[in-house]
């Protein structure tokens, strides 16, 4: 039974076998901010850009878009809610405005918060919005019916092969 | 953890096994613990393979027979979940522990205080899992990869125990990760340099790897999923600025490294058989290592190609797609060194050798059904069939399990110093492979029609198919009686054998006794005996 061949496991290399799990572990945790940044910055998943101003923008007259308008609600949203105009031709680099109409059916007050997406993917950082209904949280007062306005344009930078887009909102309940 | 366990305690040293049932607990011996991980992942093996059984009976015929939708359901997801984390992931672990420390000359592995640590979690994540069939609400029904909000928002309540469950599964392989880790790069016999290491040894090096990258990151998605079912967080509920596409993006970032955890120790078995019975050293060892090393680093960059229906800008399918094409190339190179390795050479076909050439080819019918897969635009038509279902069941049934089969006949002499019996393994083999492929390959025409995954029923187009999958199912399902018998006649009857019973064999474990010693090398081998054993030097 000659040498005892159990090395001994050096400090510096236990503190490595320990820390890259933990490493790793917090790499899931740090996923979530980088989604988020990578979201807006690419358009990935749909999400829509927001401006703080009307810029302008050289105008093809002669290029349209059709822009439709959806909406869904999630199981249990009290509120009945829909476009005011369901499909618009528009000139990208011109702004327009629409609007959803919403009505709460109910007696009691509810808060709400619409999440925006828009499809084709390529087409989600080019759909700029200057005011939505989306920036805010939104409450409805019993049976009260309001008009949520909002005004966007489309990037000109637009890839020309899309010739359609659709903008859909998905309202969720917040709690009180 | 302290560095005390980094010894093997004295007592235990010199000596065999405690008698009893106290062994078993107690032990820190890498045999009697690859013992514990291969007995358990075959009891969760043939559970997994009920549920299985339960599956195809609802299928064999259109229309709903025996089940609820809902227990269809969870059926399907326990299915993945015991066969993914119990049966494949702890059989090659099993593997590891009783063949590493043979393989590089070691007395036992680094850490066998954490290594029956390791192990004994295991029963309990089990028993934990499988208890949710019983609890109200039943149990997990949202598929083993359980998206979001199916898992959070519309989860049964049994899902906690399925998130502790998985915590419990995490720890118990990051362990067993780390102590591979150790034990290759501190307890190699003095002479063995990485490149004279046999390639079950690199494959499993570099899986621990992957399992230290992927498994923390698949704790880290549970904890989210915790945390917004139970503590009022948001990670995947959009109501709270949350987004369910971001836990697949978390879950796939484990997920598809997680798929070549179970298949690398598979690639490194089979390049120790193939040369065994072709009786010629293997073909481009170094080109061996250098393909598993890269293809454990695309692993991680291809995650999206299970989500290219989620929504995605052309340029980031494109990616996804190129990348996961670029995969093929190393996994590519390695089939030609297998076939290279057999050419010219002097082929027997011992059972061992029969299901080791059966992944090659059947394996590689499942890289193609992959790669057909991988091409975006197609994947709009595949996703979610059974199409998909054909894949994966390619790779990992006649894949995975099949190098873990291959892998327990080919060392089971080695382990019991007795030799099954070959004619009942042949039979065998015909029974599964025929079965096997009844069972699946007709699931790849049901996906291409459409049939969609995880449905408990479908309209009748898809009748003759599924019926035809379902008798094969059986079959297969009814092999494992006979494996069973196989295994057990073999460590009570078989025939005694010499240290090397299979005379092509090279490798450091065939120079121990016949049944190999309790403790593996007690003096490190030497320069010479290392080259002559060496697998890939002529
Ligand atoms: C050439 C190599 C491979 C390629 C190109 C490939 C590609 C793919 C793709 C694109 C998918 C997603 C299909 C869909 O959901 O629409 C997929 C699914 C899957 N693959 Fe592979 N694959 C390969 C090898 C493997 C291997 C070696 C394994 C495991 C050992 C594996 C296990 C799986 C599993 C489990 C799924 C299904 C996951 C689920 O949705 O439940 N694949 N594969
Ligand atoms: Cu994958």
């Amino acid at each position: 039974m000659a040498v005892d061949m159990n090395k001994k496991i050096s400090k510096g290399f236990w503190v490595k076998l320990v820390s890259a799990p933990i490493l790793m572990f917090a790499f899931a945790y740090a996923m979530v901010p980088i989604y988020d940044v990578f979201c807006e910055i690419t358009g990935f998943n749909g999400t829509t850009s927001r401006i703080q101003s009307e810029q302008q923008y050289v105008v093809d007259e002669d290029r349209k878009v059709g822009v439709g308008f959806f909406a869904m609600t999630m199981g249990g949203f009290p509120v009945q809610f829909g476009p005011k105009v369901e499909s618009m031709e528009i000139v990208p680099g011109e702004f327009y405005t629409t609007s959803y109409i919403a009505k709460n059916n109910t007696d009691e007050v509810v808060i709400g918060q619409a999440i925006p997406s828009v499809a084709p993917t390529d087409a989600a950082l080019h759909f700029k919005k200057l005011e939505c209904f989306c920036f805010n949280k939104q409450v409805f007062e019993p049976h009260e019916e309001v008009e949520m306005s909002l005004r966007f344009v489309v990037d000109p930078a637009l890839d020309r092969r899309i010739k359609d887009i659709s903008l859909s909102y998905n309202f969720f309940k917040l709690e009180g | 953890m302290t560095t005390a366990t980094a010894t093997i305690p004295h007592g235990v040293h010199h000596h065999g096994p405690e008698k009893g049932l106290m062994r078993w607990i107690k032990t820190t011996n890498h045999k009697d613990i690859g013992s514990l991980y291969m007995w358990f992942a075959f009891a969760m093996l043939l559970i997994g393979g009920a549920l299985a059984m339960g599956i195809r009976a609802e299928l064999l015929q259109p229309g709903m027979q025996l089940m609820e939708p809902q227990f269809f359901n969870q059926l399907t997801t326990m299915h993945g979940l015991i066969m993914v984390f119990g049966a494949i992931m702890p059989a090659f672990v099993g593997l590891g522990n009783w063949l590493i420390p043979m393989m590089i000359g070691a007395p036992d592995m680094a850490l066998p205080r954490m290594n029956n640590w390791s192990f004994w979690i295991l029963p309990f994540a089990g028993g934990i899992l499988l208890s949710t069939f019983f609890m109200e609400g039943g149990a997990p029904a949202f598929g083993w990869t359980f998206y979001a909000p199916l898992s959070t928002t519309f989860a049964p309540d049994s899902t906690d125990f399925f998130i502790f469950a998985v915590h419990l599964l995490g720890f118990s392989s990051i362990m067993g990760a780390i102590n591979i880790i150790a034990t290759v790069l501190n307890m190699r016999a003095p002479e063995m340099k990485l490149m004279d290491m046999p390639l079950f040894v690199w494959t499993w090096l570099i899986t621990s790897f992957l399992l230290i990258g992927a498994m923390p990151v698949l704790a880290g998605v549970v904890t989210m999923m915790l945390t917004d079912r139970n503590f009022g967080t948001a990670f995947f509920d959009a109501t709270g600025g949350g987004d369910p596409v971001m836990f697949q993006h978390i879950f796939w970032f484990f997920g598809h490294p997680e798929v070549y955890i179970m298949i690398l120790p598979a690639f490194g078995i089979t390049s120790h058989i193939i040369p065994t019975f072709a009786r010629k050293p293997l073909f481009g060892y170094s080109s061996m290592v250098y393909a598993t090393a890269s293809i454990a680093f695309l692993s991680y960059i291809v995650w999206a190609h299970h989500m290219f229906l989620t929504g995605m800008p052309v340029a980031g399918g494109l990616y996804f797609m190129y990348a996961t094409m670029l995969i093929a190339v190393p996994t590519g190179v390695k089939v030609f060194n297998w076939v290279a390795t057999m050419w010219r050479g002097s082929m027997t076909f011992e059972a061992p050798m029969l299901w080791t050439l059966s992944f090659v080819f059947l394996f590689t019918i499942g890289g193609f059904s992959g790669l057909m897969l991988g091409i975006a635009p197609a994947d709009i038509q595949y996703h979610d069939t059974y199409f998909v279902v054909a894949h994966f069941h390619y790779v990992l049934v006649t894949g995975a399990l099949w190098a873990i089969i291959a892998a327990t006949l080919y060392w089971l002499p080695k382990w019991t110093g007795k030799m099954y019996n070959e004619s009942l393994a042949k039979i065998h083999f015909w029974w599964a492979v025929i079965s096997v492929n009844i069972l699946f390959f007709p699931q790849h025409f049901l996906g291409l029609a459409g049939m969609p995954r995880r449905i408990p029923d479908y309209s009748l187009q898809f009748a003759d198919f599924n019926l035809i999958s379902s008798i094969g199912g059986f079959a297969f399902g009814a092999s494992f009686f006979l494996l069973t018998y196989i295994v057990v006649d073999c460590i009570r009857n078989g025939k005694p054998v010499s240290a090397r019973p299979w005379k092509g064999a090279k490798g450091l474990e065939w120079t121990l006794d016949a049944k190999a010693p309790y403790h593996s090398f007690n003096t490190p081998p030497s320069r010479a005996l290392i080259e002559a054993e060496s697998q890939h030097s002529a």
